[in-house]
């Protein structure tokens, strides 16, 4: 079966794709890397031929360093929680609609197009609609009133309250926690697990950082501002949360239905047999086979999720710091500001967020297929 | 030898008969080809820059107009477009540009405008454009773009039935305002009405103004007047006292929801550029004077903050004499006068016909001839790209600490970063 | 256990019918404000169903899109169908071929589907400029398909690994070779998977808006810029912008209802494992 000639093929109908994507994907890449280590925006950047200087990673401590570029910061951390929050919600809520809807209600093909149907829309209608929902004066916050409740009076995206402070000075000091964390979490799996040598190889180094951050905590280097920059949770952007979800939730609910549906009869019956009621049954049966579903799920909307930028423009506007996020930031700097150098770093410091939540799962995938 | 009289006589009208004909053609200007217009007029804008591509295929019937808007995300789609298009090489014939340094300090320092000022020699403009006017957009190296209109800036805006039945007058002076707000509150209507974060920038440089006087704000721009003056951190400091008086709700909506507000009874002032004035006249159908009333802002009487939409000349424009004929008939009476009434701005020009403009444009044009004229931050005048760029997160800043030291901190790191001044 | 059971319905409705309500107010409130007319729209009264109905603005909403409807479904079917067969062909190969190496193309393919899209704006533009693609159809319709390349192959190569290898062999002892073997029995396998990703990609294509602005002339644009141009101005007056999302919104919302459920049982056939 495997002649040369099919391999010839094989590679011919790879070929046209390899070499499209090899030109629209890596190759803007790379200059998108390449103009970010330049200082193409100070002077003249719309001439037909700009002054550009090469400046290595200059940009890229501005942006994390900078006094102005405090926004930048906060637009990590506000993807952090979006993403964070969306991803859940999503499936939390998707799973629910699908068991929901694996009961067989009457009526469920209608159903099941109307929760999938925000899908159908654009992210920029969804923007404005939501806008229009969440805007304290009318929309949701009125509708008690139409039963003759009073209003509510949350303030959504206006909400300018924050909540989980910390300072981003102390982002050093987190991390030696947050490694530290993990490699104690590793050393105990691995020597519970009996595994003496790996237990060691994550366990000294956990204990050694846990002696560190409690004695020598001091001796952390801060992140090197100027002031202490208070950044944490945003409650704004519970309202961006919320219309992502109801976009999405639909596309979790129709994978969890379609994983469900994918649960031979049989283990369900045995399980009923063995005396499971239907919520014991779909915990105890369902959910576990249900996890590389979930898996998928979490990469998809977690990449989506990091690219958000229609939703955001259109609900929150372009200078909305406690809901912005560093698409939206990089658009404005690129083509409000003319800030071509600092916008493409912004983007390659977004490529690797994706990549760092990516590649993880490509590698294992990877590494499962070859052994299929 | 007689030469016939006749000869003569006939010989001298077919002389006559092609001069004339050689003038009336130059004066037709014989175009062909397209013509590719960029803005971001769209929705009710729409209509006005219809109105002048009529009024120019009208002149030259052989010429295709390309009505090339990109409308959505306040301006910034359209820039993004503009700015992909020229870096990729392909101009469009003329695009639509605030005038001053939103056009200077984006695409005159890139050397990819043309001079106009022969043009406006030309067509006799250094006479009919207002000497401040002219200073503003224009270089010591030439004239940029050819301004169609004007908006203003400063202008304060109520309901007088609903200020009489409170009790309250529009104020002469921001103390004027701190003193009656209260007394609003206690009634529960919102003394000021305010939209999202580029409504507070609009609000800041009327308040600004107010305090500094056209003179220190001309010295600001020039970078001869320090952004962490005492001057400066007083205009924050009052701004965060205005602010206490405006809606809670503020950045959820937009200006016209602001405007809405006033107009509804909840709120008692807002203050916005005149474009309000289309908007509750056209859309709300709402009588200037009779249903609505304006002022300057207050404590800034006497001074014209303009704004002004303008066009020109791509250098590398594909249909240059196209282009040229459209920038004349911009700048001409007839088509200032066909674009601004239905734009619900003003012409720039000090001969405009005013019996076409409706009761609002009509005041605004008198104090236009009389005021002094400085040119708005926000919409472009007075700073270029970088800096409105940078300004927006820092008043995005202040609106989350009102701290004014920190605000009038980071005003001046990014005026020393887009080289204000210099 | 009957009684158990009834009440176990009763919570199972009110429950789906609390949230068919959430997910249909959006819907209500654009519908409500599409049909009121401009002086009439105001965020307080909101919710208040229009005291006449407008229709005007949805006539006016069609007849301002109109001209920019036909460049949208020429640029969806023709970037989704060409996405699609690009998408099998490929999946054929990396799930039915394999080679050497042929997972790290696959790999490298995959990567390809996270990159945001403004950062590639100006490289795109200059690129398409380039190959003298700017300012029509083809240029967008090549973007779209080049970027649909990532998830169309994914979706493809997951649904085929679910051929069984035997099916394949046979074919080939039968005499078939490298393309006979698609042809004759994967393409026509396809059609579920093909549902997956003609509804997705028919989505995105349909509703994308940064690249359909920058690319094209304004001739050639598609629906999602005219809608902008709708919401455009100083003075937006809401019903318009509101009446033409329904009419825009409406393609997708009939391909989503028609073949809902083919998605569900397309995903179930395999695409859905990651």
């Amino acid at each position: 079966m495997r002649s040369r000639k099919d391999r010839v093929f094989s590679i011919l109908v790879l070929f046209p794709s390899i070499v499209l994507l090899g030109i629209f994907v890596y190759w803007f890449i790379g200059q998108t890397i390449y103009i970010s280590l330049t200082d193409w925006g100070k002077v003249a950047p719309l001439a037909a031929h700009p002054p550009i200087h090469f400046i290595g990673l200059e940009n890229y401590k501005t942006l994390f360093t900078g006094i102005l570029e405090g926004r930048f910061c906060q637009d990590l951390v506000n993807t952090f929680f979006f993403t964070l929050f969306f991803v859940l919600g999503s499936i939390v809520l998707g799973l629910f609609l699908a068991i929901l809807l694996d009961r067989e209600p009457k009526g469920k093909g209608v159903l099941r197009t109307l929760f999938l149907y925000p899908m159908s829309l654009s992210f920029i209608v969804t923007g404005t609609i939501w806008r229009w929902l969440l805007a304290p004066r009318g929309g949701i916050n009125v509708l008690p009133r139409l039963v003759g409740l009073p209003a509510l009076r949350f303030e959504w995206t206006n909400s300018r309250t924050q909540i989980l402070q910390f300072d981003w000075q102390d982002i050093p000091k987190l991390t030696v926690l947050v490694v530290a964390a993990v490699l104690v979490l590793l050393a105990v799996r691995n020597l519970r697990r009996g595994r003496k040598w790996q237990g060691l190889f994550t366990g000294i180094p956990a204990i050694g950082l846990v002696l560190w951050y409690i004695f020598g905590g001091s001796l952390i280097p801060s992140a090197g501002l100027l002031f202490p920059e208070r950044h944490g949770f945003n409650l704004a952007i519970i309202g961006i949360i919320i219309a992502a979800i109801w976009q999405f939730s639909g596309y979790t609910m129709a994978l969890y239905l379609a994983g469900l549906r994918g649960i031979p009869e049989e283990l369900r019956e045995a399980a009923r047999i063995d005396g499971c009621n239907e919520f014991q049954m779909y915990r105890r049966v369902a959910l576990p086979l249900l996890k590389p579903i979930t898996l998928s799920a979490v990469i998809i909307l977690g990449h989506i999720s990091l690219k958000t930028f229609d939703l955001v423009f259109a609900m929150t506007g372009p200078d909305h710091a406690s809901t912005d996020m560093p698409s939206v930031l990089m658009f404005i700097r690129t083509f409000r500001g003319n800030q071509f150098a600092i916008g493409a770093a912004i983007a390659v410091v977004l490529f690797i967020l994706v990549a760092m939540v990516v590649i993880p799962y490509l590698f294992s995938s990877l590494r499962r297929r070859s052994s299929e | 030898m007689r030469f016939s009289k006749w000869a003569i006589v006939t010989f001298l009208m077919v002389g006559l008969l092609a001069m004339a004909g050689a003038v009336y053609a130059q004066d037709q200007k014989k175009l062909t080809g397209k013509l590719e217009i960029f803005s971001w007029w769209a929705g009710n804008e729409g209509p006005a820059l219809q109105a002048l591509i009529n009024l120019y295929e009208s002149k030259y019937p052989d010429v295709k107009v390309i009505n090339a808007t990109v409308a959505g995300g306040s301006g910034i789609n359209a820039k993004a477009v503009l700015k992909t298009r020229m870096l990729g090489g392909n101009p469009p014939d003329s695009f639509q540009v605030h005038a001053g340094q939103e056009l200077i300090g984006t695409w005159v320092v890139a050397h990819r405008m043309e001079d106009l000022t022969w043009m406006f020699k030309q067509q006799g403009w250094l006479d009919v454009f207002p000497k401040n006017l002219i200073d503003l957009i224009s270089t010591k190296d030439g004239i940029w773009s050819v301004p169609v209109n004007i908006h203003r800036s400063n202008v304060l805006w109520y309901i007088p039935a609903n200020l009489k039945k409170w009790g309250v007058t529009p104020p002469k002076t921001w103390d004027e305002f701190l003193q009656i707000a209260p007394k609003l509150q206690a009634q529960g209507i919102i003394p000021l009405a305010l939209a999202r974060t580029w409504t507070a920038e609009h609000l800041w440089e009327s308040v600004a103004l107010s305090v500094l006087g056209p003179d220190k704000w001309n010295a600001l721009w020039k970078g001869e007047l320090s952004f962490t003056s005492p001057d400066m951190i007083k205009v924050w400091d009052l701004f965060g006292k205005i602010l206490k008086y405006t809606n809670s709700d503020a950045s959820s909506l937009s200006w016209q929801q602001a405007t809405d507000l006033v107009v509804n009874g909840k709120a008692a002032f807002n203050v916005m550029g005149d474009w309000a004035a289309g908007y509750m006249y056209t859309t709300l159908k709402l009588q200037p004077k009779k249903d609505f009333g304006w002022e300057a802002s207050p404590g800034t009487d006497g001074v014209f903050m303009m704004l002004s939409d303008s066009f020109g000349l791509p250098i590398g424009a594909p249909d240059r004499d196209n282009a040229i004929a459209w920038l004349e008939l911009l700048g001409s009476k007839e088509g200032q006068d066909t674009f601004n009434p239905l734009k619900g701005s003003i012409s720039p020009r000090l001969d405009s016909d005013l019996s076409k403009y409706n009761v609002y444009s009509q005041s605004a044009a008198a104090d236009w001839h009389k005021d002094t004229i400085v040119g708005s931050l926000v919409h472009g005048v007075v700073a270029n790209e970088r800096f409105m760029d940078g300004f927006a997160t820092v008043m995005d800043m202040f609106l989350n600490s009102r701290n004014p030291e920190q605000a009038a901190k980071a005003a001046e790191a990014i005026a020393l970063q887009s080289g204000i001044g210099k | 256990m009957n009684a158990r059971f009834r009440l176990g319905r009763v919570v199972l409705y009110t429950l789906l019918g609390l949230l068919a309500v959430v997910y249909l107010t959006p819907i209500y409130m654009t519908l409500v404000t599409a049909l009121k007319p401009a002086a009439e729209i105001n965020l307080e009264t909101a919710w208040n169903p229009p005291n006449h109905p407008y229709w005007a603005s949805f006539v006016d909403a069609f007849t301002r899109m109109f001209p920019n409807l036909r460049n949208s479904i020429i640029l969806t079917m023709f970037g989704t169908i060409l996405s699609a067969l690009l998408g099998s062909l490929n999946g054929y190969v990396l799930s039915k071929w394999r080679f050497r190496g042929a997972n790290l193309i696959f790999t490298l393919m995959l990567f390809g589907m996270f990159i945001p899209y403004q950062i590639i704006l100006i490289p795109l533009f200059q690129t398409l400029r380039t190959m003298h693609l700017y300012g029509g159809l083809p240029g967008l319709i090549l973007a779209h398909v080049v970027y649909g390349i990532p998830i169309t192959t994914l979706i493809f190569r997951n649904f085929y690994v679910q051929i069984p290898n035997e099916v394949v062999e046979s074919a080939s002892l039968d005499g078939a070779g490298f393309f006979g073997i698609y042809w004759r029995i994967v393409f026509p396998l396809s059609w579920l998977g093909m549902v997956v990703v003609i509804i997705w990609q028919f989505t995105q294509i349909w509703n994308d808006f940064l690249f359909g602005v920058t690319l094209t002339s304004h001739e050639w644009q598609p629906i999602t810029v005219a809608l902008a141009y709708l919401a455009g101005g100083q003075a937006v007056q809401w019903n318009l912008p509101m009446a033409g999302s329904i009419l825009a919104a409406l393609p997708p919302l009939l391909i989503y209802i028609i073949f809902g459920r083919y998605f569900i049982r397309g995903l179930l056939a395999g695409s859905v494992k990651g």
